[in-house]
């Protein structure tokens, strides 16, 4: 499999001038991030890509289990217990296994990520809708709220802020484990670690771990904007 | 791929020799408990110690948070082609000491934060009480809060194990020891097969572990709470991911 030879060729073909070349090989080089930037773009886009696909995966799975945990009291136990189970597995181990059933494929790493999304999705989702104070919710039903409008316009609502929290936890974790997804090609900025170890390019493994701890932080700002878009009221109580 | 690793796990001759899964297997073992071990003595102390006098718990739950945010795979990686790279550690083999220190840092924050949280959480009534009766804190410390919190620090423990596991596994893509090295050589050579059965070999010990450390959890635990069927941890407590 071609999973490093790509960027090793390129930097065998390194001239020697650079900071980034075989005899100085520097962990810090400008030189290194201005000639390889569209690699290193790539990567990140790639990255990026399987964060996202991986988190809003895990939402859309976990939202619905944490809904059926409260309504259904007797299978609570079990849905917590088989969203913690999952974590258990290493995810060196986790994503070999799913090349059973999706192949060497993007999609597998995303899949994995999205069940290890599940273990804090899946907990602060149901945290959040118990913590709805009964007696708001029973002036909605006073009102003539059914089941679902409940859900969606007072339980969701007041539960958002501990979902965000558990959203901004589960991303940044997806960042940094997208990186293993490398065992089977897709792992983003994982690719350029793995081929920098592999030949000792210092350059670029300093790059990629700056830009992986970069996109995480970045990514939690975001998801700390929409949480304050999201939450008007929150931000009239504080003022 | 399926069959191939049906046929890669029962083919005794994968087992034994200088690679064969059994010594990867102990490696992986011995590895995993030096690094909790250490990881133990380390931060349970501090971690105690910060909960007895409530000092540091901003830190001490934080560096959980800060923990996650960390690519366990970056980190080796610059371990090994860092300074510690090239040391050849006894029985853990090439890249073991870099993969030592990168199991005692990720094992760390799960550790700090349960115990922190463990001994914040005991009933503040159950402490006045105690110091009421005379007792001197170090005597609180031992014989009312460390008993009581002790469900949730094994908790602690426990995630500290699956993480260790799990980064002890990675550590072979930066060629360290253990059977992360049979997965990895599976899927970079294509042998899909091999891959596929170290990676349930990897999942099946996780799994015992899982299972061991639960059952030292209900030993530890004080006897009123050794009723229930599994101690559920407080909800401030922290999972790992591996």
């Amino acid at each position: 499999m071609t999973v490093l030879s790509q960027a090793g060729i390129a930097a065998a073909a390194a001239d020697d001038t650079t900071c980034y070349a075989r005899t100085t090989n520097d962990w810090i080089c400008a030189a290194y991030w201005k000639d390889y930037q569209s690699e290193l773009v790539d990567a990140t886009t790639q990255h990026l890509q399987i964060t996202v696909a991986a988190v809003v995966l895990g939402l859309v799975i976990a939202v619905p289990m944490a809904v059926i945990a409260r309504r259904y009291v007797p299978l609570k136990g079990g849905i917590l217990g088989l969203s913690t189970a999952l974590y258990t597995i290493p995810s060196i181990a986790l994503f070999p296994i799913l090349v059973l059933f999706t192949g060497i494929t993007m999609t597998t790493v995303i899949i994995g990520l999205a069940l290890y999304t599940l273990t804090i999705l899946v907990r602060n989702t149901l945290t959040g809708l118990e913590a709805v104070p009964d007696d708001v919710r029973e002036s909605a039903t006073g009102l003539g709220y059914g089941r679902t409008r409940l859900l969606l316009k007072i339980e969701f609502p007041l539960a958002l802020p501990v979902i965000m929290a558990g959203l901004r936890v589960a991303t940044v974790s997806t960042v940094a484990l997208t990186t293993v997804g490398v065992i089977v090609s897709y792992g983003g900025l994982g690719q350029l670690l793995a081929d920098g170890v592999q030949n000792d390019f210092k350059a670029e493994i300093f790059a990629a771990s700056v830009l992986c701890v970069a996109l995480a932080l970045a990514l939690d700002v975001v998801l700390l904007g929409m949480q304050w878009l999201l939450t008007p009221w929150v931000r009239a109580r504080g003022a | 791929m399926l069959g191939d690793a049906y046929n890669y796990l029962t083919d005794w001759s994968n087992w034994t020799g200088d690679d064969g899964m059994l010594t990867l297997l102990t490696e992986q073992l011995l590895l995993t408990i030096t690094a909790l071990a250490i990881t133990m003595l380390i931060g349970l102390p501090i971690a105690l110690y910060l909960g007895h006098i409530g000092r540091g718990g901003f830190l001490a739950i934080n560096i959980s948070n800060i923990g996650r945010a960390i690519p366990t795979f970056a980190v080796l990686v610059l371990l090994s082609v860092g300074f510690v790279g090239t040391d050849e550690l006894g029985p853990y083999g090439r890249a073991g000491l870099a993969t030592l220190i990168a199991l005692v840092l990720f094992a760390l924050p799960p550790i700090i934060t349960n115990g922190y949280v463990g001994i914040r959480e005991v009933d503040r009534d159950t402490v006045e009480a105690s110091t009421g009766m005379g007792m001197r804190g170090r005597q609180v410390f031992w014989r009312v809060e460390l008993p009581l919190a002790m469900p949730v620090i094994m908790t602690g423990v426990r995630l500290a194990l699956v993480q260790v596991w799990a980064t002890a596994t990675i550590a072979a893509l930066v060629a360290g020891p253990g059977l992360g090295n049979v997965i990895v050589s599976g899927f970079y050579n294509s042998n899909y097969g091999k891959g596929l059965a170290g990676a349930f070999v990897v999942a099946v010990v996780a799994f015992v572990l899982e299972v061991l450390t639960i059952g030292a959890e209900r030993l530890v635990a004080p006897a009123h709470q050794r009723r229930n069927t599994r101690v559920e941890a407080p909800r401030r407590t922290v999972s790992a991911t591996v």
